[in-house]
């Protein structure tokens, strides 16, 4: 049913919010559809957020069965083992996602993601990744892109206390509002792959290690074959022997990505830290109302956060 | 993070949260996950629809029903097995005392007012409990920790307490559209619909206006025969039309100031529309507060601005409808912004004033917000705040002060950032409710009475809610329902006794000592006596200082933001303000993060200015030829 004004029962719910970014804003959000594929502590602190927001749908994707350890910061499945038993995560979450908000459709799909039709893809006009490999991230990054009508990209992962958010809106045009009048911005994003390739002496200084721990762990899943945010602080020495690599390839010296950064995080695990589930699900939620309302200036293209200095910080690689 | 002695310090902790609002869902869930198990959560509030946007434990199903008990069984659901402890109550209440306080190793404050984050604040420090404080409007949000004696108490920067305007502006020159709701809401809508035995300043004009007329009191009684369409227009022409004119007749206050425009129904509707008003039948519900009058009037949006005769037909069918079908509300209604007949005659009544006075109309939706302090909300920077809440919690219980931090979210990233941590600032030495630096209060003591101190001072500016008040030794006032009748009545002689007449004379030089002893909180106010006061800058012809930080000379070029608030502080709906950061300033003992790259105070300047609310650029102004300028109106807002 297509309507132009929101319903009363719309109004009612969406007041406060409205009073945030107004009517025109909620209902585009009212005709979006969003697909995020992997379930973990921070993607669905994300589909809680964009549920509540009003999008028009949200759909999920995580074949992976509901086990003890896929129950850690997550807030949206029961713990009782005959409810979950047996199920994947993406139904069971599924379930959860539309009682907080009956006005959004929910629903779950079968199936891995980098693997689907082209043509599943035009249906969403914001895509979601997480618990991702670094080949499957640039495959339906590139997916994304082919298409005609474009699709935003982000990529979210989380990592012991800190975390990390990749944004792609390919060309993207919006209305500004400063003090003095709106202007028309037009920004231009590179895909997944230009950023991660460029060289890593024309990056700033100053810029968040994060950014280069990331990648080197992210190869190394990738060439060992290992489930990506399983690894452990077994996998240190090899982890440094890729750094001195990829740094010597780059050109940079290896201390510029310290130790302790890895030594953190294959410390963790597979494990989640909820409060940076909610700080990262929170900023993304915050990204996607903004590229589907056209309100607000999106980030581009990085953001960072870690609790050991407290910044959240966004960086630009392109 | 994730170490195993934290994990301990986790399981162990004992934790109070106060608020299951917007921010409490969010950190509830947050410190659930994270592994606490015994929490309590206090909130005086029920669930309500427009919570459902953001205060995600809570369903449709549940309005009406307790926040902090709804919020404790939704958790359990997904973590069991641990303990919450809702309070349906008012952290305000007698119950929740010292000791109470005393048996939590933190406490993590939700609030959505001043009033209670002060008591709150108070009470940390008499419990010697590290507080963690945060608060959220729309994309901007922050974090703070006050562990008494080493940082900031929250009240140690003086915050803005909420908003009033002088009754004139509100009553005779108006000149921004907030001004107009006020009258509309506190005057006429309570003159119409309210407490009669209320005093009213509806018609106070200044002193050399021409009384012609009989008593305005007159025409609002509604005579048994009167019909109600007739009386309708009767004070429509008498509040838009007549009582402009009578004002306009005093040239003094119009000389430097755009004339309105007295506003007459003949000229507004022409007798033919108006007898084809009616059909109220129409918008027939069985609740009172879902009655509305837009429905029959064709108007459907509630973010259209109505037109003058749009405004007029509004205002007319609404009282009509008032006096219809809810006559027996009449007489004890109080504004309600969930009533939405209420909603719509304030509307329509300020919109028709604002076009008197030449001030822009506002929609419905707008002005619901500016009459009933609406607090613009969503889910995502409560989710945001909650993270970090818990994650200062985590040090807190680690006693990890080194690496405190008051965290800033920002809708405009600064030096690249979102997030912005800030490290705590040390106490402030003169601030009177963690130190114990007395205040000064200049005051004329022969002409100003006990109670205009009590009332003003102790209770508004001080914040403190059942106050003691001695002279030297001599106790001369005392706050309580468990009063003796004959100490509450010579209480009471006191109140209405100039402050140089009580039995131990308060005069210049003496000190007074007030005690709240739920707040536990003592102050000492040196008097000095002063016998003239500036009506305009003074209008209370009191001056109290001496608890901001020193000397702030040259802060906030602003638009007058008269606080001396440093940063984004959101603790109400906050207005345009220009901050400043206070460890630039000389002589000053405070800290400030390396963290923060200081480009100059400039940039940080600019990041930290809250995007003001339109409406409101200036801050509080009075005017001239004020007739009482003692009075203030009061409008909890801002």
């Amino acid at each position: 049913m297509d309507r132009e004004e929101l319903t009363a029962q719309e109004t009612a719910l969406y007041d406060r919010q409205i009073r945030v970014w107004g009517v025109d804003a909620q209902k585009r959000l009212s005709k979006a559809s969003i697909l995020v594929s992997g379930l973990n502590g921070t993607s669905i602190e994300f589909c809680k957020n964009i549920v509540l927001a009003g999008v028009g749908d949200l759909t999920v994707m995580d074949d992976r069965l509901v086990t003890e350890d896929t129950l850690q910061a997550n807030f949206l499945i029961p713990r009782d083992s005959d409810a979950y038993g047996g199920r994947s995560l993406s139904e069971v979450c599924c379930e959860s996602l539309r009682d907080f908000n009956p006005m959004v459709r929910v629903s779950a799909e079968k199936g891995d993601l980098s693997q689907s039709e082209m043509e599943f893809f035009d249906k969403f006009d914001a895509i979601v990744v997480s618990c991702c490999s670094l080949n499957a991230k640039v495959a339906i990054n590139e997916k994304c892109r082919k298409r005609a009508k474009r699709i935003a990209f982000y990529a979210i992962e989380c990592r012991d206390a800190c975390g990390e958010i990749f944004v792609d809106l390919q060309n993207y045009t919006y209305a500004q509002k400063r003090s003095d009048g709106t202007v028309e911005r037009h920004l231009s994003y590179p895909s997944l792959e230009e950023a991660i390739s460029t060289p890593w002496r024309n990056l700033p200084r100053k810029m968040s290690k994060l950014y280069f721990a990331l990648r080197v762990i992210e190869r190394f899943e990738l060439s060992e074959g290992r489930t990506p945010g399983k690894l452990s602080s077994s996998d240190f020495p090899s982890i440094l022997k890729l750094r001195k690599e990829l740094c010597d390839a780059q050109s940079l010296n290896e201390s510029h990505v310290p130790e302790k950064l890895f030594e953190r995080i294959l410390h963790a695990g597979s494990k989640l830290h909820p409060p940076i589930c909610a700080i990262l699900g929170g900023i993304l939620g915050q990204e996607v109302i903004k590229a589907i309302s056209g309100k607000g200036d999106p980030l581009k293209n990085f953001f960072y956060f870690d609790t050991a200095d407290g910044k959240g910080v966004i960086e630009d690689i392109s | 993070m994730g170490s195993d002695s934290e994990a301990e310090a986790i399981k162990r902790a004992k934790v109070l949260m106060v608020g299951a609002g917007g921010i409490g869902c969010e950190l509830l869930k947050t410190l659930a996950l994270s592994g606490f198990q015994d929490i309590h959560i206090i909130d005086m509030d029920t669930i309500e629809v427009s919570n459902l946007n953001r205060q995600f434990l809570f369903r449709q199903k549940h309005v009406g029903q307790s926040k902090a008990k709804v919020a404790r069984d939704a958790v359990l659901k997904f973590v069991p097995h641990i303990n919450i402890t809702p309070y349906h109550a008012n952290v305000k209440d007698p119950d929740f005392n010292v000791d109470f306080f005393k048996q939590f190793n933190v406490v993590l404050n939700g609030l959505d007012n001043l009033d209670a984050r002060r008591h709150v604040n108070r009470l940390c420090l008499a419990a010697e409990v590290p507080l963690v404080e945060s608060g959220t409007t729309g994309f901007l949000g922050q974090v703070t920790v006050h562990i008494k004696g080493r940082t900031e108490c929250y009240e140690c920067q003086q915050k803005p307490t909420p908003k009033t305007y002088p009754v004139c502006t509100i009553t005779s020159t108006p000149s921004k559209f907030i001004h107009c709701v006020v009258w509309a809401k506190d005057l006429l809508f309570a003159k119409l619909f309210g407490d009669k035995s209320q005093e009213n300043d509806l018609f106070v004009r200044s002193s050399d206006a021409s009384d012609l007329e009989k008593p305005m009191e007159d025409i609002f009684e509604r005579g048994p025969d009167e019909d109600p369409d007739q009386y309708g227009k009767k004070i429509y022409d008498h509040v838009f039309g007549y009582n402009i004119e009578a004002a306009l007749a005093n040239e003094e206050t119009w000389k430097s100031r755009r004339r309105p425009r007295p506003t007459f129904l003949r000229d507004v509707l022409p007798e033919k529309l108006i007898l084809q008003n009616g059909n109220l039948e129409k918008s027939c519900l069985t609740d009172d507060l879902s009655l509305s009058v837009m429905p029959s009037l064709g108007l459907n949006n509630p973010q259209e601005v109505w037109n003058l005769a749009e405004n007029s037909r509004v205002f007319l069918e609404a009282l009509q409808l008032f006096i219809e079908k809810r006559e027996k509300d009449i007489g004890s209604l109080t504004f309600d912004k969930d009533d939405q007949m209420a909603v719509e005659f304030v509307t329509a009544a300020a919109n028709i004033r604002a076009s008197s006075f030449g001030i822009p109309l506002h929609s419905l939706f707008d002005t619901k917000g500016i009459a009933g302090n609406i607090v613009h909300a969503v889910a995502t920077t409560n989710a945001i705040i909650a993270g970090l809440i818990v994650i200062e919690t985590i040090k807190v219980l680690q006693a990890d002060f080194e690496n405190y931090r008051m965290t800033y979210c920002l809708e405009h990233p600064s030096s690249k950032m979102l997030l912005m941590p800030v490290e705590p600032f040390e106490p402030n030495k003169s601030c009177y409710v963690c130190s114990e630096t007395p205040l000064l209060l200049e005051v004329n003591t022969r002409n100003t009475t006990l109670r205009d101190i009590v009332e003003k001072i102790i209770k508004v500016k001080l914040g403190m809610n059942q106050p003691m008040v001695m002279q030297g030794t001599t106790l001369i006032y005392e706050d309580g329902d468990d009063l003796e009748e004959d100490v509450a009545a010579n209480y009471a002689l006191n109140l209405d006794k100039n402050l140089a007449d009580l039995p131990a004379p308060v005069t210049g030089g003496t000190m007074l000592t007030i005690e709240d002893f739920r707040q536990e909180l003592k102050c000492h106010i040196n008097i000095k006596h002063r016998d003239d006061f500036d009506e305009e800058k003074e209008p209370d012809r009191m001056v109290l200082s001496g608890w901001t930080a020193p000397e702030k000379v040259d802060t906030a070029k602003s638009n007058g933001a008269s606080t001396s608030a440093d940063r984004p502080i959101i603790t109400e709906v906050t207005e345009s303000k220009v901050v400043d950061v206070a460890a630039a300033m000389p002589g000053t003992k405070r800290k400030l993060s390396a963290t923060l790259e200081r480009k100059g105070n400039q940039e940080v300047h600019e990041v930290l200015s809250v995007p003001g609310n339109d409406d409101d650029d200036d801050d509080l102004v009075l005017l001239d030829d004020c007739p009482e300028p003692n009075k203030k109106l009061r409008l909890q807002h801002l």
